[in-house]
């Protein structure tokens, strides 16, 4: 070992052990600066996305003030904390009287630059869309992220039909945005010219997500009224 | 390139970052993130002090560490260091404001790639104390962050017709939504580097008339 390293003393290449040994080191404080920053970040963090949903959901949902969270498994619906197994969110908003103002729904698709991801609000009185928020999206600037933006786009949003058909096996029609200014049946949403193919993303991930999910939700409308948190209780 | 061993701190280290080195309008480094973040103010304010923050800390890392990393692996040293740095960043912004990370998160990654950090790890941090690494980071940084500015408050101005998100035209106003669009990019980074270097041949044709003038030579 010895005679090795004076062996290569003698010119200039450092020793291989060198060379590991001070990457090792760099890498190993670089690892430990990144997971402690990532632990001191992780509440704030959470708390922030957290606070976002909550905004979110109140947001989507005209007239709601308070909100609870459950879960929808193949085996019914039941509140958050006593849900059995991993299933979809769904977030009911209720109004000040504490009846049920809607719920607001995940739903998630493949847009222009990456997978947008929404939450939509739902009232089952008018069986129509009430109202949606961006999530999560990386689409162009100035133009896919209208979206998030462009006053017609949003309006038709509201009272968008989104009615189950006689079966209720899914929707009557199929929601789908048109071309800006095309929209004439109550189930099309207007769309955005130089944001075509994000707004149109938006209709089909609110049809996939609905087509899904409001007609096994429709057995359990009751329990979600029923479920309004008691102003006395929080 | 001031770049002597262990050169003293000038007021020079610190602008030929912002002026004669400008990292975007003289030496064009780091132009995925020039021309990619710049279609609004706040994309480029932002993205300028997250990439200024990463040069600082990355070079006076450099810097600190100039005499122990072997010359062999320095590249993959100065590339873990950095990496560091922007994954730091990347949380941290998350922690302070998830609009903001939402607005330009795809691009604070990108910050890994951009060559000027690395080209002042190896071309400066590598060879000067702390000190004069800081200040010379900082004036390269702000260039960076003026540059960006440049190119973001044009492209804003006349892609949406806004400044800041405030909108400066009436509603007449037909935005130029092209100038949000990558070409746009090139366009405006075209123009000012037309500027730059005719404001450069302006001063240079200026000194010589002014040799000339008092026939001295240097």
């Amino acid at each position: 070992m010895s005679r090795a390293a004076s062996l290569q003393q003698q010119p200039k290449p450092t020793s291989g052990f060198r060379l590991v040994a001070t990457l090792g080191l760099i890498a190993l404080f670089s690892g430990l600066l990144v997971v402690s920053v990532y632990e001191y970040t992780r509440p704030f963090i959470a708390q922030n996305q957290q606070r976002a949903l909550e905004a979110a959901v109140l947001e989507v949902i005209p007239g709601a003030e308070t909100r609870r969270s459950f879960v929808l498994t193949d085996t019914g619906l039941f509140p958050r904390d006593e849900a059995p197994a991993a299933g979809r969110a769904i977030y009911a908003a209720y109004d000040a009287d504490g009846s049920l103002a809607g719920v607001a729904l995940e739903a998630s698709g493949r847009g222009y630059a990456d997978v947008i991801r929404i939450l939509y609000g739902y009232d089952p009185d008018c069986a129509c869309i009430v109202g949606m928020t961006v999530l999560e999206s990386r689409e162009t600037p100035g133009l896919g992220d209208k979206i998030e933006t462009e006053p017609h786009f949003l309006e038709s949003l509201q009272g968008l039909e989104a009615r189950l058909n006689a079966e209720g096996t899914g929707l009557a029609h199929r929601i789908r945005t048109v071309d800006q200014g095309e929209a004439d049946d109550p189930w099309e949403i207007d769309g955005i010219t130089g944001a075509t193919i994000s707004s149109e993303a938006i209709g089909d991930m609110i049809h996939a997500s609905a087509d899904a999910v409001l007609p096994r939700l429709a057995a359990h409308w009751d329990t979600l009224r029923r479920a309004a948190p008691r102003p006395d209780q929080p | 390139m001031a770049t002597h061993n262990d050169s003293p701190i000038t007021m020079d280290t610190f602008l030929a970052g912002i002026w004669r080195e400008n990292p975007v309008f003289v030496m064009l480094l780091g132009m995925c993130p020039v021309l990619a973040v710049t279609n609004s103010v706040s994309n480029a304010l932002a993205m300028g002090l997250a990439t200024t923050f990463v040069l600082l800390c990355s070079s006076a890392l450099v810097a600190l560490l100039r005499h122990h990393i072997p010359k062999e692996v320095r590249i993959a040293a100065y590339i873990i260091i950095i990496a560091t740095f922007v994954t730091v960043v990347d949380y941290v912004i998350q922690a302070v404001s998830l609009e903001v990370y939402n607005a330009l998160g795809a691009f604070i990654q990108l910050i890994v790639v951009n060559c000027m950090i690395l080209g002042r790890a190896e071309a400066f941090a590598s060879r000067n104390r702390v000190g004069t690494t800081l200040v010379n980071s900082l004036g390269m940084g702000l260039g960076f962050t003026l540059a960006l500015l440049c190119l973001g408050s044009v492209r804003e101005l006349l892609g949406a017709g806004t400044l800041l998100g405030f909108p400066v035209f009436g509603e007449a106003f037909e935005p130029w939504v092209i100038m949000l669009l990558p070409p746009g990019g090139f366009f405006v980074l075209g123009a000012w580097l037309l500027l730059f270097a005719w404001v450069k041949e302006m001063q240079m044709k200026r000194t010589a008339h002014a040799g000339e003038a008092s026939a001295h030579a240097r």
